[in-house]
């Protein structure tokens, strides 16, 4: 009798599978064809994308080196281009090139197409769709400033919809392998998808209260636990899942060799993804985010090291024997960097999230040094090898010039090296002048534009590293047009395999269980087939219970059990509110912290630490993460008075000659949106917020809010005679943003309210 | 504290994930071979001929 298994399905450790060449495969071949189009269209995505996103961020980059370039307009200034910038060459450029990978690899190395046609379609285009979202909303000042989640919530919604159509897509095309085994890569894909889909549905947890404007449910030290789990995580599971799994199909491809250790590859994805979860309080150190979690974080990142560096070496040790072909070949070179890339940015994220390294590092340029050695090193490279190789494959024809892709490597090599070294210089620049103590033990640089002055040269190389690095890309464009040009696409690669025969008992089971006509009596059989399996009936029943435990615990959250309270810290007042808002839709958290972190530097400039409790009404929290300007936790106590803020909104080098802060003239002449204060007020105390607002002072809010502008009108008017013949000074937003700024950190100074 | 044993439980349902993946793909012979499948990927059989027309 015929042995039914296929010969490529067989065990090896099966001695009546062997001698090889004598199993005949049974199963008949079958013709099918591979999507080439989508993975194509993605490709052309990732490099439009790339362009603009690099292009943007070059702006941004001119933008801190010299300020005239915010142009003194609300949608090209640096608080709502640099979102612009993280979105388009995280989400657009990198994630393009994610899917146009994914797409090539997995009907590959699952010898089938794609699940369906249409969910591809529907996936490009709607991802593209959203990216256009992006690039419309983010310089209107429509964010939830949360960082890498800025994207307000119908486009949230439309996140989660495209990307559930691209996980169905994918597990589909699994179901339907031609090939029993899943090979590394798939693994980290899988990841990708169910870790994204969880991080981006819980970070996004939000009130909306119009089209365009949302509140999170979580707020203060829990939204900043809550955004920075999501942060650390986007990294882990966008920007390195998805890559290492195209760094395990797409290396071997171009070495023609298989990977180092395959066992090791395989260790690799289940310790990485064992550990990333739970680094991201490293982010959040010296806060005032509990002293255990930060523990927690650091402890993960600290073993971290050992699945990136093994994975590194994986990659790297593949290219053993080898190595003579990077010489040649510019997909090898590009992989190679990013490979090392990846290793350097690796043990680098780990120094950074000791606490006494992160104590200096923390909110300075270094942080975003490192980012971008990943980014453009890591995320980049491989993006850039994806390119090159698969162009010449979609097309059938040679790469136009080889000596236009070295150029492009090594210019954008040169372009990263200048780019995260002036950064580290002036990341290390800028701790160690917020840390000074002169003989007397008061801080060395009170003055915080002695700093900015110091790190200004910096600002000036990191520019030429990005236009480095965007010369790249263009030259890749201009590479890859005469490849394609004049040639057809071939949009459905021919390929054949056998069928996969199921070889396990469970399927054959599961089929004859599922085969029986009756209803009832194929429940029981489907019943005692899961009891039959202890392992699976132990999983199945602890994430039951997991679903059940955190559906019993996320009410408790819901009803505003918020922990520590202290007594003094009220709600915003409306006016407040309104000026938080314009704070927000500006992205002032993107250079100014509002964290007074428990260090004698800090609390020395800024006073006293921020408490847990002072931001139990911070929808969302503002603790930022880079200080190119000086935190604003206490503004209300340092700098309480309005006409300051008025001339240094108006022009901020009047007032302090040498900063690198934009202009807001438009907050001078545009009104306060007074008439949605009750809406947002309703919002912030409905379920699942229960912000203490009675319907009362909602209802008079508009009342209450101007009578408070006029109150600052009249401080402005009397602290600065320019402005004592202003009457509409009152309905103007610099109003609400001061009575905002005036408020900060003021709280824990006031006596405890009556009654309490 | 309500957040972090949100945050912790859902931790361990990610966590429960993981586990019962890895548990599924030892149990159904993922790794009983780990020494073809890096070399098996790096052949993509080009067909040796065009398909043949459908027939009965």
């Amino acid at each position: 009798m015929m042995n039914p298994t296929p010969l490529r399905n067989h065990r090896m450790h099966d001695p009546q599978a062997l001698p090889l060449p004598l199993k005949i495969d049974h199963s008949p071949v079958q013709h099918f064809a591979y999507d080439n189009r989508t993975v194509r269209d993605f490709l052309w995505a990732t490099l439009l994308f790339g362009v603009v996103g690099m292009a943007v961020g070059v702006l941004a980059a001119l933008q801190l080196a010299w300020p005239a370039a915010n142009f003194n307009l609300p949608w090209t200034s640096y608080g709502r281009i640099r979102p612009l910038h993280t979105n388009a060459v995280i989400f657009a450029f990198a994630g393009n090139a994610i899917f146009a990978g994914i797409y090539w690899s997995l009907q590959r190395l699952c010898k089938a197409r794609m699940y369906s046609d249409w969910l591809s379609r529907f996936h490009f285009w709607g991802w593209q769709a959203i990216i256009v979202a992006a690039a419309i909303t983010l310089p209107l000042g429509i964010t939830t400033s949360k960082e890498y989640a800025e994207l307000e919530w119908p486009i949230d919604i439309a996140i989660a919809v495209v990307w559930i159509a691209f996980a169905i897509n994918v597990f589909g095309t699994i179901a339907r392998r031609r090939e029993r085994h899943l090979y590394v890569a798939i693994w980290f894909y899988i990841a990708t998808i169910v870790g994204i889909a969880m991080l981006h549905i819980v970070n996004s947890l939000a009130v909306p209260v119009s089209w365009t404007k949302s509140y999170p449910v979580f707020a203060g030290v829990q939204d900043a636990l809550v955004q920075w789990w999501y942060g650390h995580n986007a990294v882990a599971f966008f920007l390195t899942t998805p890559f290492l799994g195209l760094m395990y199909y797409f290396l071997p491809k171009a070495a023609e060799r298989p990977v180092y250790s395959y066992r090791l590859s395989i260790i690799h994805f289940w310790s990485l993804i064992f550990l990333y979860i739970w680094a991201g309080p490293h982010h959040l150190l010296h806060s005032a985010l509990p002293e255990w979690a930060q523990t927690v974080g650091v402890a993960f990142s600290v073993m971290l090291i050992a699945p990136s560096w093994g994975g590194m070496i994986n990659g790297l040790l593949t290219l053993r024997g080898a190595f003579d072909k990077v010489r040649t070949s510019p997909v090898l070179k590009f992989l190679v960097l990013a490979i090392t890339a990846y290793g350097m940015a690796t043990f680098e994220g780990t120094m950074l999230s000791l606490r006494s390294i992160n104590a200096m590092s923390h909110n300075t340029d270094w942080t975003v040094g490192h980012v971008h050695s990943g980014a453009l090193g890591w995320n980049g490279f491989l993006a850039f090898a994806l390119v090159y190789w698969m162009v010449p494959r979609l097309y059938r024809r040679s790469l136009w010039s080889t000596a236009l892709a070295n150029a492009h490597f090594w210019i954008a090599t040169v372009g990263i090296l200048v780019y995260v070294v002036s950064m580290w210089m002036a990341g290390i620049t800028e701790g160690s002048m917020w840390f000074a103590f002169n003989d007397q033990g008061r801080l060395q640089y009170r003055d915080w534009i002695e700093m900015i002055r110091a790190v200004q040269p910096f600002y000036w190389v990191r520019l030429a590293g990005g236009v480095l690095y965007l010369g790249g890309i263009v030259l890749c464009c201009v590479n890859v047009a005469m490849t394609v040009r004049g040639a057809t696409l071939l949009a459905d690669e021919p390929a054949e395999a056998p069928a996969l025969a199921p070889d396990t008992d469970h399927e054959d089971q599961i089929a004859t269980a599922l085969a029986i006509p009756d209803r009832r009596q194929r429940g029981t059989a489907l019943h005692r087939l899961v009891e039959r399996w202890p392992t699976l009936l132990t999983i199945l029943a602890t994430i039951a219970l997991l679903i059940g435990g955190a559906l019993e615990i996320i009410p408790n959250l819901i009803q505003g059990a918020l922990s520590p309270r202290i007594a003094s810290v009220q709600p915003y007042t409306p006016l407040e509110l309104a000026g938080r808002d314009i704070y927000i839709r500006e992205g002032c958290v993107g250079c100014h912290t509002q964290m007074i972190r428990t260090l004698r530097a800090e609390t020395e400039r800024y006073g006293e630490y921020t408490r847990p409790g002072e931001g139990i009404y911070d929808r969302p929290f503002l603790w930022g993460s880079k200080r190119t300007g000086p935190d604003l936790a206490r503004e209300g106590v340092i700098r309480p008075m309005a006409a300051w803020h008025y001339q240094h909104m108006a022009d901020p080098r009047a007032v302090a000659p040498g900063s690198v802060m934009p202009a807001y003239p438009w907050l001078l002449t545009d009104d306060t949106d007074f008439a949605s204060l009750p809406d947002r007020m309703r919002a912030l105390a409905g379920m699942p917020i229960y912000t203490p607002y009675p319907p009362p002072r909602i209802a008079g809010a508009v009342q209450e809010a101007k009578s408070q502008a006029e109150a600052i009108a009249g401080q402005l008017r009397s602290q600065d005679l320019r402005l004592a013949g202003e009457t509409k000074l009152a309905d103007k937003e610099i109003v609400a943003l001061i009575a905002y700024l005036q408020r900060l950190g003021t709280d824990l100074g006031k006596p405890t309210p009556a009654g309490k | 504290m309500a957040t972090f044993a949100t945050f912790t439980a859902l931790g361990l349902l990610l966590f429960a994930l993981c586990v019962a993946a890895l548990v599924w793909a030892a149990r159904s012979g993922q790794w009983d071979d780990l020494d073809t499948p890096s070399v098996r990927m790096l052949v993509d059989d080009e067909p040796d001929a065009p398909p043949e027309p459908p027939h009965a």
